[in-house]
C-alpha cells in the first residue's frame, strides 16, 4: 500500500514538474506546480509529517500559488517563444540530465546503505500538538526571528509594487 | 515488491532539484523562474522530512517549516521585483532586461 501511494505521487509529482518547465504558457506552469504541491503533501503524510502537510497545502498550494495566478493576470504575460537552442544542448542536454540523477541516485543508495523503511504510522512526532510544542520552546528564538523576516519581506513587497508619487 | 526507504525520498528530491535547475537556467520568463525556484525548495523540504523521519527527529519537519516561510517570503518580495520592473520596462522576459549589462 505504501509501495503503491509513493509510486503514484511521485510520478504525479515528477510529471507535474517536468510540466512546469517545459509548459510555454505561465497558467499552465502555474497549474502544474499545484499539483507537484499538492502530490508532495500526500508524500509528507506518509512520512508521518502531519502538520507540513497541511502547511504545504494551505501555504504552497493556496497562498503562495494564488499571489503567483494574481501577478500573470496582472502582468497579462502571454506565451514565450523559444529561442533557438545549440545543437550540443538539444541531442545531449537530456541524456547527460537523466545520467546525473541516475548518478546521484546511486550514489546516494551507495554512501546509505542503513536507509530506514518508510511506512504510514511509522512516525508519531509530526502531529500538531507535538510539532507545536517543539517549536514553541526549543526553537522559539528562531521562530520570532522569521516573524521579523516576514515583516521586511512585507515592507519590502509593497515597497518595490507601490506607484511612485510624483 | 521492495519497500519504500528514504533512498527513494532522496532520489525524488535529487529529480525536482534537476527540474528545478533546468527551469531557472533555460526559461525566459521570471515568473517561471521564480516558480523553478519554489520547486528546488521543495525538494529541500523533501530531503529535510525524510531525514525527519529517518532519525525519528521532529527538528527537521522544523527546519521545513522555516523553509517554507522563507519560499513565501521570497515569492512575494521577487514578485514585487517584477511588478516594479514590468512598469519600467513593460517586459517579463529575463533576457531583455540589460539595464546591467556592460
Amino acid at each position: 500500500m505504501d509501495v503503491i501511494l509513493f509510486l503514484a505521487f511521485a510520478t504525479i509529482a515528477v510529471v507535474c514538474g517536468v510540466n512546469v518547465v517545459l509548459q510555454t504558457h505561465p497558467i499552465s506552469s502555474a497549474v502544474s506546480l499545484i499539483g507537484v504541491m499538492g502530490s508532495l503533501a500526500v508524500l509528507y503524510l506518509l512520512l508521518g509529517a502531519e502538520f507540513i502537510a497541511a502547511a504545504q497545502v494551505i501555504v504552497y498550494a493556496g497562498a503562495i500559488m494564488v499571489l503567483f495566478l494574481f501577478v500573470i493576470m496582472l502582468l497579462n504575460a502571454g506565451e514565450e517563444t523559444r529561442r533557438g537552442r545549440s545543437r550540443l544542448v538539444q541531442f545531449l542536454g537530456l541524456p547527460l540530465l537523466v545520467t546525473l540523477l541516475g548518478l546521484f541516485s546511486y550514489l546516494v543508495l551507495r554512501l546509505f546503505p542503513n536507509a530506514s523503511h518508510v511506512r504510514f504510522g511509522a512516525f508519531q512526532g509530526g502531529t500538531p500538538a507535538k510539532f507545536g510544542r517543539v517549536l514553541f520552546t526549543e526553537f522559539l528564538l528562531p521562530f520570532e526571528v522569521t516573524s521579523v523576516l516576514i515583516l521586511i519581506a512585507i515592507l519590502g513587497a509593497i515597497v518595490l509594487a507601490r506607484k511612485e508619487i510624483e | 515488491m521492495q519497500p519504500v526507504t528514504t533512498v527513494h525520498y532522496l532520489a525524488l528530491s535529487v529529480a525536482l532539484l534537476l527540474i528545478g535547475t533546468v527551469g531557472v537556467l533555460t526559461r525566459r520568463n521570471i515568473v517561471i523562474i521564480l516558480m523553478s525556484i519554489e520547486l528546488i525548495l521543495n525538494a529541500v523540504n523533501i530531503n529535510l522530512i525524510a531525514f525527519s523521519h529517518q532519525l525519528q527527529n521532529v527538528n527537521g519537519q522544523i527546519f521545513a517549516i522555516f523553509v517554507i516561510t522563507d519560499a513565501v517570503a521570497e515569492a512575494a518580495v521577487g514578485l514585487g521585483i517584477l511588478i516594479a520592473l514590468f512598469r519600467n520596462k513593460e517586459t517579463v522576459l529575463a533576457d531583455e532586461v540589460n539595464l546591467l549589462k556592460w
